[in-house]
């Protein structure tokens, strides 16, 4: 195989984005508010298929997001170029956008708050300098280790790896100064087990800030366990049970939980837990923490999508809602300090408000000893739907799943087209057990294995 | 956007390597949003766009690079690295002559977005947002975003190809909520097409507010949905997700080939009841999922997927077609330059069929009625699937009777297209955005009234 060398696209030099925030920060005019936040990643995708790459790609991609704020009307424009003039057009776009707004006496810009950033070790070099023809191996090792993992696998849907790195800094013109970079790589496999009996799914995955921490056998083995163990499976009778959450399943869960705390929900009445602050709305084992401080969690970065140094906040302590997660203007129409939790899905959008390193406080369980706890009920493995079946204002949920039974203390025979619903209401209520076997996951939470008694499991 | 001359110099530059095939893609998209939440305007968004994807195809391998900068050292720099991707070995220097000209029809609207002045987009919102407060007296919180967007693409390829398109989407979406006796529920309405500024002299934006008021504030006297298996009637337009989601990504080329999908190896054989006629069609009307051209430069076509029945095909992007040895459906798309093209659907609709819709639901002794839907998400391998009602009714000895909460129904996609038993008269067409592997694209879907047997209905109710 030839040697590959990858070069970067853009041949011009590369401005400093701190620099290039400064300076943008730096055209506010008199009794105007601007905020530059410029961000630059580097991403490198290889998909193999049958022992062949099938697709590499790799590239950077770079832009700004300008909010201006004047006669506290708020305006915000992008560009995907940190082309001088295309900045300056957008700043232009920004305070046009400004006049059109609803006069709103809580807008502003953060300011500094004292809050001393975490000095976070986010950034490997090796992410960028691990030779192509090494992420390339890694994902063709991947197919065939999930291939090899049993005799079952008839297939592998997909074997991916990938990498990104990403640059970003924030200034304003109220003297916020914060720049941040960080790396993470991973492996992702999707198996397809059949045994004559159909054909049956699951995924592994491993995810680290280098390649070289990347696990290929964990998520080899994974993959195959999971669509292995499925095979067979059918559809359960209709009742009520106690529900075991995989990892995976109890972490898109906690994000629902984070989504019902955001201050922006709370005072726009989109949350049944609106006004709940210092009541218990939940079991007292659940004890909900966002700590973007910690740097186990990939969500981690020393800075809030606003510039503010990152904290970690108590959500629910013991059932409790101890605080709402707020950035600076949800704060302000509170009447609290922002809690840092301003976030962005990249430079094409304003701030708004959510966490990043979210966990429920680990119980003491393993998964063995919390399914020989509950004695009955359903391991779910993964869940579909939870777009359209789940709902933070009304507290709706029902969402498909796959899994296995579990009788006594043990699993059972596998289960799909099926669903599982409640309210999440009563399922914060109805919380058994917190697993102990904590992991943090690729995105912004960790999850462990969760037991909720007397939810609604539909089949025939 | 760039000249020819340039285009075929830098396809020259993708191919140095070696390689069988090379592709420039260049997107120029300009965009404007605006949104109204909780009584004030919150901000108006500008945005632009531009960037160039090449890849360069050898053998099995695809090498791609994306690119910001058009310049011409810009875009063979990344074609460079695209070639280098494909990992080509030095195999020479190849010509590229962009015979195969189809210049891009100009964008097919009356009104184009970027010529409304902002504060006429602003007037959207507040006359929507008026509509839904005044609706009832338990709507508590009104959320109305605008959104515009101009996508110029041209695409040009090392067979000869030289094509290009101007595409222009306009959307307006309302979510309210409604409150009463410590109960909140919530619902949504949305008008769009690709169509200019003067779908907002058709569609009254109040209208599309007091739908969605109206469902939230129903909603509130809605019980439990039941749980288990019981007969699903889906109204005109709002069951075409099942379709997306039963058959429609699984009758996706690339999945096929992977394996990864129930309907492989199947065409030619009955996959579905013969009251089903499902058609994939990129040039129907003004419908979310339309355009002229695709983004790997093949003109979209109308494709009937499955005849009465019978699966006839599936749906095809340029790579897996030609390793086929056939022609792209026009089915190749991606959500931006910075993204590969694959197969996506476009507007994907069931013909309607015969019956009176009333009939339909008066023949059914029990079941659901459901009227909207809230998305859904398939697994193509094992080919079971969910989808989210968000207004949905009982049938009880033929007739329409209490709201339900939402809920998801889920079932397995062959076996719910061979239990559809009656088929409407009626047709609707419904708008989202479709996400496979991470990329997001405009599409839609329509069926007529109809009936399917069975599905399990993931409620808590008896």
């Amino acid at each position: 195989m030839a040697e590959t060398v990858l070069v970067g696209p853009s041949a011009p030099p590369r401005p400093d984005l701190a620099e290039l925030a400064q300076r943008v920060a730096g055209w506010a005019r008199p009794g105007e508010q601007v905020e530059a936040y410029v961000a630059r990643g580097r991403h490198t995708s290889v998909r193999v298929f049958g022992g062949d790459v099938e697709s590499l790609s790799s590239a950077e991609s770079e832009g700004v997001g300008i909010r201006v704020i004047s006669g506290h009307r708020q305006g915000f424009a992008y560009a995907a170029s940190l082309d001088p003039a295309v900045v300056e057009e957008t700043l232009a776009e920004a305070r046009d956008n400004a006049g059109f707004g609803t006069v709103d006496e809580y807008l502003g810009l953060a300011e500094p708050d004292g809050v001393a950033a975490a000095d976070l070790d986010l950034y490997r070099p090796e992410a960028s300098s691990f030779p192509t023809d090494a992420k390339v191996e890694l994902a063709l090792e991947l197919e065939r280790a999930t291939k090899a993992a049993d005799r079952r696998i008839k297939g592998v849907e997909s074997a991916d790896y990938g990498d990104s790195e990403f640059e970003g800094a924030i200034a304003t013109s109220t003297g916020i100064r914060a720049s941040s970079r960080r790396t993470v790589c991973s492996l992702w496999s999707s198996a397809m087990a059949d045994d004559g009996r159909g054909t049956q799914t699951g995924s592994g995955y491993s995810v680290a800030r280098s390649p070289h921490d990347l696990d290929v056998a964990r998520a080899a083995t994974d993959a195959a366990r999971r669509a292995t163990r499925l095979l067979g499976a059918v559809k359960p009778a209709t009742q009520r049970l106690t529900v075991v959450l995989e990892p995976s399943v109890t972490a898109a869960l906690t994000g629902v939980l984070a989504g019902l705390l955001s201050g922006m929900a709370a005072l726009k009445g989109r949350s049944f837990l609106a006004g709940k602050l210092g009541e218990a709305v939940a079991s007292p084992l659940l004890t909900l923490v966002d700590d973007p401080t910690n740097p186990e969690a990939y969500g981690a970065s020393p800075f809030d999508a606003e510039g503010l140094a990152s904290r970690g906040n108590v959500l629910l302590d013991a059932g409790v809602v101890r605080t709402f997660l707020h950035n600076t203007y949800t704060g302000r129409r509170s009447g609290v300090p922002s809690t840092a939790n301003a976030v962005r899905g990249g430079f094409k959008s304003t701030p708004g408000v959510g966490s990043r390193a979210l966990s429920l406080a680990p119980g003491d369980l393993d998964q063995e000893a919390l399914l020989a706890a509950i004695g009955d009920g359903v391991l779910v493995q993964s869940v579909t739907g939870m777009h359209s079946g789940v709902n933070g204002t009304t507290g709706d949920f029902s969402v498909g799943i796959q899994g296995l039974m579990v009788r006594g203390g043990e699993l059972a025979e596998p289960v799909r087209e099926a669903t599982v619903a409640s309210t999440l209401q009563r399922m914060l209520g109805d919380v058994v057990v917190v697993g102990a076997d904590r992991e943090w996951l690729p995105g912004g939470a960790a999850g462990m294995t969760l037991a909720i008694g007397d939810v609604t499991l539909s089949g025939s | 956007m760039i000249d020819e001359a340039t285009v075929a110099r830098v396809l020259a530059e993708a191919l140095r390597a070696g390689g069988d095939f090379a592709e420039v893609f260049v997107e120029d998209r300009r965009s404007s949003s605006a949104r109204l939440d909780d009584g004030r305007v919150e901000e108006l968004t500008s945005g632009r766009d531009r960037g160039a994807g090449i890849r360069v195809v050898r053998g099995e391998t695809t090498g791609f690079a994306h690119t910001s900068d058009l310049t011409e050292a810009g875009l063979t720099a990344a074609a460079a690295a695209a070639g280098a991707a494909a990992r080509g070995g030095g195999e020479g220097v190849r010509e590229v002559a962009l015979s195969r000209r189809r210049p891009a029809p100009p964008a097919a609207v009356e009104v184009l977005p970027e010529d409304v002045p902002k504060a006429a987009k602003v007037e959207l919102l507040k006359r929507a947002e008026d509509a839904a407060r005044s609706l009832d007296g338990a709507v508590r919180q009104v959320a109305v975003t605008y959104g515009d967007g101009r996508r110029r693409i041209l695409v040009a390829n090392s067979d000869g190809l030289l094509a290009g398109d101007d595409q222009v989407r306009t959307r307006l979406g309302v979510s309210v909520v409604a409150g009463a006796d410590g109960v909140l529920q919530t619902g949504y309405e949305t008008a769009g097409g690709t169509v200019g500024f003067e779908i907002y002299d058709r569609v009254q934006v109040e209208d599309v507010a007091r739908v969605a008021a109206r469902r939230a504030v129903d909603l509130l006297k809605a019980r439990p949905a039941p749980s288990g298996t019981v007969p699903v009637v889906l109204r005109r337009g709002a069951g075409g997700v099942l379709f997306h989601e039963a058959c429609g990504h699984g009758l996706e080329a690339d999945l096929v080939g992977r394996d990864a999908s129930v309907f492989r190896d199947r065409v030619g054989t009955q996959v579905a009841s013969p009251l089903v006629t499902l058609v994939d069609d990129g040039t129907y009307g003004r419908e979310w999922g339309t355009y002229a051209v695709d983004d790997e430069g093949h003109e979209a076509q109308r494709n009937t997927l499955i005849h009465e029945g019978e699966l006839t095909d599936y749906m095809w992007d340029f790579l897996r077609a030609r390793k086929e040895g056939r022609e792209s459906s026009g089915n190749g798309r991606r959500q931006s330059y910075q993204h590969l093209p694959m197969v996506r659907m476009t507007n994907t609709y069931v013909l309607a069929g015969e019956e009176d819709p009333e009939e339909i639901i008066r023949q059914t002794p029990y079941g659901i009625y459901c009227v909207q839907l809230g998305g859904g998400q398939v697994n193509t391998a094992t080919g079971d699937f969910v989808f989210g009602m968000t207004e949905a009714y009982l049938i009880e000895d033929g007739q329409v009777t209490a709201p339900l909460r939402a809920a998801n129904l889920i079932g397995n996609g062959p076996d719910v297209l061979r239990s559809i038993d009656a088929m409407g008269d009626d047709f609707d067409t419904w708008a989202g955005t479709c996400g496979k592997d991470g990329q997001g694209v405009p599409v839609s879907s329509g069926q007529a009234t109809l009936r399917v047997t069975g599905m399990t209905v993931g409620g808590t109710g008896g």
